[in-house]
This record gives structure tokens, C-alpha cells and sequence, in this order.
């Protein structure tokens, strides 16, 4: 039995969650429940893909994730900080209403991470905090 | 904090062990089945998940593992889902600061057994040194 869930283990431990990168962003959509390895993978994954092309932003998509809990949350707001040593904004998308509530009443505060409602408004975000002019298509 | 006490029309819906972090992530999965299963909303079914999840990573990280009951009964005239995470770990020191926000013996934040709590209808704990924990969360459906 005890082979078995090892050998789940490391074949679960295969998944890599992709970092696109578009311009100066780095763009990362969460689309499964993260067990806490892979939280923390992901976490060293984004810093250094920022270390390695210098990207200005990340933006993070969570609108499928129907939980954050302290541990995610926690890996979240560790991760806007130490983005923003390496010059790098982060901006959190797309969290459900229902994610929302709960991570109040938990009693979690995200300080220093950025929220918006959809991945367009995220990147409007991140390109007037970064000094750069929105071009509308006209 | 005495166990709670819920008799009336108990059933016994499920029985999940944790060992891996795997486990975890699989388990709350499965409470979520079941909280929307009996017709939660999605509110209720995000708060007893995450509330759960919390639960279910103490027992990862400070005993190494544990076994988790769902069960469907009445608590307080309320038709309830109550989850019970039962542990043979080195048990909680003291349990009045255990349930302080922001306190962690360990690597934690903190936040998980007050947070569970707010998460919750009703909610116990039990703990005895060197033998194990027990705690019980209700969610009124």
C-alpha cells in the first residue's frame, strides 16, 4: 500500500504548472487544487523565470482555484514580496466571490499583494504601476 | 471543550486517511463532494473546504497523518455535516493558545485551528499529550 502512494506521489509530483511569457509579463494560470509541494515549486518556479527574462510583472490567474487556504495564501503573499525585491509587480487575478469571503473570515491579510477582477483590468494594473501608457486600439 | 455531542439520526457517510500531502488534497476534494452533495451553497461548500484543509495539514504536519469521518447528522435542531479529524500525534501543549490568531508552534501561520473555527457552525477540539487530537467541525446544511 505504502509503495503505491509513493509511486502516486511521484508521478503527481510530475505537473508543472506553465509560466507564459508575453512582453515584459510573466502570465501563470492555476487550474488544479495545488497539494503544498507544488504551491512551493510553483512559488521558486515564477522567481526564477523573472530572474532569468527580467519580467516587470506577473500576473497570476486563480479564477478556477474554489479554494485558498492559509497555506496557499501565505505561498501568494510570499511570493508578491519576494517579487518585489526582484523588481517585479504581482498582480493576482480573477478570484472567486466565494474565495473571497472565506479568506476574510479566515482571518488571512495578503499584504503588498495586488488583486483584480479579471486578467484585462490586471494587466491595466500592471502597466500603470509600471509607468507605462495603456494604448487603447482605436 | 467537551466533544459535541450529536446522536440523533447520525450516518456515518465516509472514512478518508491522510498520509501524503496528496491525501489532503484529495480529502477536501471529497468534503466538497459531499457538501455540495447534501445541497450546500457555494459559500458554505468554500468555508467547510477550506476550513477542513486547514485541519487536515496540522494533522500532516505535527502528528503524520491521521483518519478523517464524515458523517450526516442533527446538532442543535440543525441538519448538519460534521467532520472529525482524529490523530495519534504528540497531542497540543496548550490548547487556549492553539486557538490564538497568529500563534504557531511550528512552521504555520497561525491561523489554522482559530481560522477553522470561524469557518465552522460549531466546533471542538480535545487533545492529550503523547496520545493524539481530536477535533469536530459542524456545518448546518
Amino acid at each position: 500500500m505504502k509503495k503505491w502512494n509513493d509511486n502516486i506521489d511521484s508521478v503527481l509530483q510530475e505537473k508543472r504548472i506553465p509560466i507564459i511569457k508575453i512582453g515584459d509579463y510573466l502570465i501563470v494560470s492555476i487550474q488544479i487544487d495545488m497539494h503544498d509541494k507544488l504551491a512551493i515549486q510553483l512559488q521558486s518556479q515564477i522567481l526564477a523565470e523573472i530572474g532569468k527574462t527580467g519580467a516587470r510583472g506577473v500576473l497570476i490567474d486563480i479564477s478556477v482555484l474554489e479554494m485558498v487556504d492559509s497555506f496557499i495564501g501565505r505561498m501568494l503573499s510570499g511570493m508578491a514580496s519576494m517579487a518585489a525585491i526582484m523588481d517585479a509587480a504581482v498582480v493576482i487575478v480573477g478570484m472567486q466571490p466565494a474565495v473571497a469571503i472565506t479568506l476574510v473570515e479566515l482571518g488571512l491579510e495578503m499584504p503588498g499583494v495586488d488583486t483584480a477582477l479579471n486578467m484585462e483590468k490586471g494587466m491595466e494594473m500592471l502597466e500603470k504601476r509600471l509607468g507605462y501608457t495603456y494604448r487603447k486600439s482605436q | 471543550m467537551a466533544e459535541l455531542q450529536i446522536d440523533k439520526n447520525r450516518d456515518r457517510i465516509a472514512t478518508y486517511t491522510i498520509q501524503t500531502e496528496n491525501d489532503i488534497v484529495l480529502a477536501r476534494q471529497y468534503v466538497r463532494f459531499h457538501a455540495k452533495q447534501f445541497g450546500m451553497g457555494i459559500v458554505d461548500q468554500t468555508r467547510i473546504t477550506t476550513a477542513v484543509s486547514e485541519l487536515f495539514r496540522n494533522m500532516y504536519q505535527y502528528a503524520g497523518g491521521g483518519d478523517v469521518y464524515v458523517d450526516l447528522g442533527d446538532f442543535a435542531g440543525h441538519h448538519a455535516l460534521i467532520i472529525t479529524c482524529i490523530d495519534q500525534g504528540p497531542g497540543i501543549e496548550n490548547l487556549d493558545q492553539a486557538m490564538i490568531d497568529g500563534y504557531s508552534s511550528g512552521a504555520g501561520m497561525g491561523f489554522g485551528l482559530p481560522g477553522a473555527k470561524r469557518l465552522v457552525d460549531e466546533f471542538s477540539i480535545e487533545s492529550e499529550i503523547n496520545k493524539g487530537t481530536k477535533v469536530q467541525v459542524v456545518k448546518w446544511i
